[in-house]
């Protein structure tokens, strides 16, 4: 009878214990990030890693994305004879969430699982032991430049993703829906105001908080070999997945409560 | 002089009781080996010593302070009297042994890039290697890989050293000079050793003093010799290697429980 009841009382005390450490990360991570001297050259490293192992799976579905959302927003236009606003729409749709979203889940699944893998290993391997040894602080060390990599590179991404799903669109509002170039894009432009643009973008930077910081907890907190890591991969992946689209509400309210 | 104490040491990991009421006393300059089957807390313990594991209760001294209470900026602070060769050396993997070996002496000093080169290949050199600074760890052999560990160890000259299973998977030539440098760099440098092994060669072969490690307690600690024809029945199974005894007896009876 009260099998339930236990379970869902040791989920949610899991859940709050988990909370805790995360927290208890970010602070840490916060803590050092400003008290150790800042190094460029790992935090460069990171980017070029975030950019070499996510761009490609951004532009590739950013691109798609734009076109499948304008040719379905340009048929449903189409039955009120308003196909010309296709653009202006999905533009907005772009800018404002699924650019965001999108990219911030591409790089969850890409990078946040390589980070959680990479820092797995190294905890089964007991290379994060050896680092505190060597009088390390393997937060510093290891989490505060993936974090600001992450902090930087989110909006980049976004950005790009943002610009290839207009192009994207662009394709099909020529080839399916029969627009010209200058109504598609004249139209984007009456719509998109920078204020939606920024909407969208501010969120990003804590996508990437998110991202990094969920990566390396998933990490430092593996054990039991090989399988251990595969596990806490997967973790990262699923867990974060599920934070972006929850902070994406959460902010997203706040963005449209506080700046209509 | 004393230089390492465990005071009534318990941890438990787990659901498993790793530490029971542990006490030991490790003297300055000796190579101490504390052997144990597997699984029986030994890496444990030397993570103990490191302050890398806190216990539930007791503590643990080094040279008189408490790591076991120790906050961790204090702790990074007397770290560089440690040094620490890992079971499977635990090099960084994205790091060359240049940067592996010098890896405490970039994070930690302000050394000019010419001295902390020559620092690294004097190291390398007190294990026998030289040339393969720029070599990843992933081309080298295991146990190349352990003397490359026990290298970046040596980085600080530590007053201490810890050896996790410095044999084990070793062909037994390796294993042997894994063993002499563990004798050299205790009789040339002073440096007070712990070794964790149940290779009970390398034990014979390295000791100064030997504990056993048995259910979370040290049942036995003395000079080499004692441990040459045991009369506690545990010890003399673990030392001889024998597949029937006190230790196997109880594993049995209690998987049929
Ligand atoms: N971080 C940990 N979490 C849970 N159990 C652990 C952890 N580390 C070690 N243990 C358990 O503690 C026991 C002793 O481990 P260890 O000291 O590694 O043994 P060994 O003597 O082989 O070195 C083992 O049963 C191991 O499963
Ligand atoms: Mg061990």
């Amino acid at each position: 009878m009260l099998k339930p009841i236990t379970a869902l009382g040791q989920n949610s005390m899991r859940l709050l214990q988990r909370t805790g450490e995360i927290s208890e990360l970010f602070i840490q991570t916060i803590h050092w990030t400003f008290k150790s001297k800042p190094r460029f050259r790992h935090v460069i490293q990171q980017m070029v890693y975030f950019g070499y192992e996510s761009t490609p799976i951004v532009l590739l579905t950013a691109t798609f994305i734009g076109m499948i959302f304008v040719l379905q927003t340009g048929y449903q236009l189409s039955k009120f004879g308003a196909t010309i606003y296709a653009g202006g729409i999905s533009a907005i749709a772009f800018a404002r969430e699924i650019g965001p979203v999108f990219t911030a889940w591409a790089i969850a699944s890409r990078v946040g699982a390589s980070i959680a893998a990479e820092i797995g290993t190294m905890q089964v391997t007991e290379q994060i032991d050896a680092m505190k040894t060597l009088a390390t602080n393997p937060v510093k060390y290891l989490v505060v430049p993936r974090f600001l990599a992450a902090i930087i590179m989110l909006p980049i991404l976004t950005i790009l993703a943002n610009l290839v799903g207009i192009l994207g669109g662009w394709v099909v509002a020529l080839t399916n829906l029969n627009l010209t170039t200058q109504i598609y894009f004249s139209n984007i432009q009456d719509f998109l105001e920078p204020k939606e643009f920024f909407a969208g973008l501010i969120k990003t930077p804590f996508f990437g908080m998110l991202i990094a910081l969920i990566g390396c907890y998933q990490g430092f907190k593996t054990w039991g070999g090989a399988e251990g890591v595969g596990r806490a991969t997967r973790n990262a992946v699923v867990s974060s997945t599920i934070l972006i689209i929850l902070f994406d509400y959460i902010m997203g309210a706040f963005i449209l409560a506080l700046w209509k | 002089m004393e230089i390492i104490t465990f005071k009534d040491v318990y941890k438990k990991l787990g659901d498993k009781q790793v530490l029971n009421g542990m006490n030991l006393t490790i003297r300055e300059g000796e190579i101490m080996v504390i052997i144990g089957g597997s699984g029986e807390g030994k890496s444990v313990t030397l993570k103990h010593i490191m302050g890398l594991m806190k216990p539930d209760a007791g503590e643990v001294w080094v040279n008189n302070e408490c790591v076991s209470s120790m906050e961790e900026d204090s702790l990074y602070k007397i770290l560089s009297n440690f040094g620490m060769l890992f079971q499977y050396a635990a090099l960084f993997d994205s790091l060359n042994v240049r940067e592996n070996v010098g890896f405490a002496l970039d994070e930690h000093t302000d050394l000019s890039d010419e001295e902390k080169n020559r620092i690294v290949a004097e190291k390398l050199e007190l294990v026998h290697l030289s040339n393969i600074e720029h070599m990843m760890p992933s081309e080298l052999s295991g146990g190349m890989k352990k003397r490359v560990g026990l290298a970046r160890a040596m980085a600080r000259d530590p007053q201490i050293l810890l050896y996790d299973e410095p044999t084990t998977g070793l062909d037994p030539i390796n294993a042997d000079v894994i063993n002499n440098l563990i004798i050299e760099l205790n009789e040339k440098l002073g440096v007070t050793s712990i070794v964790v092994t149940h290779d009970m060669q390398s034990v014979f072969k390295i000791a100064h003093r030997i504990a056993m490690l048995y259910k979370g307690k040290i049942i036995k600690v003395g000079p080499k010799s004692e441990f040459m024809d045991p009369e506690d029945p545990v010890v003399r199974q673990f030392v001889r290697g024998e597949a029937h005894g006190p230790i196997t007896d109880e594993i049995s009876s209690s998987v049929l429980k």
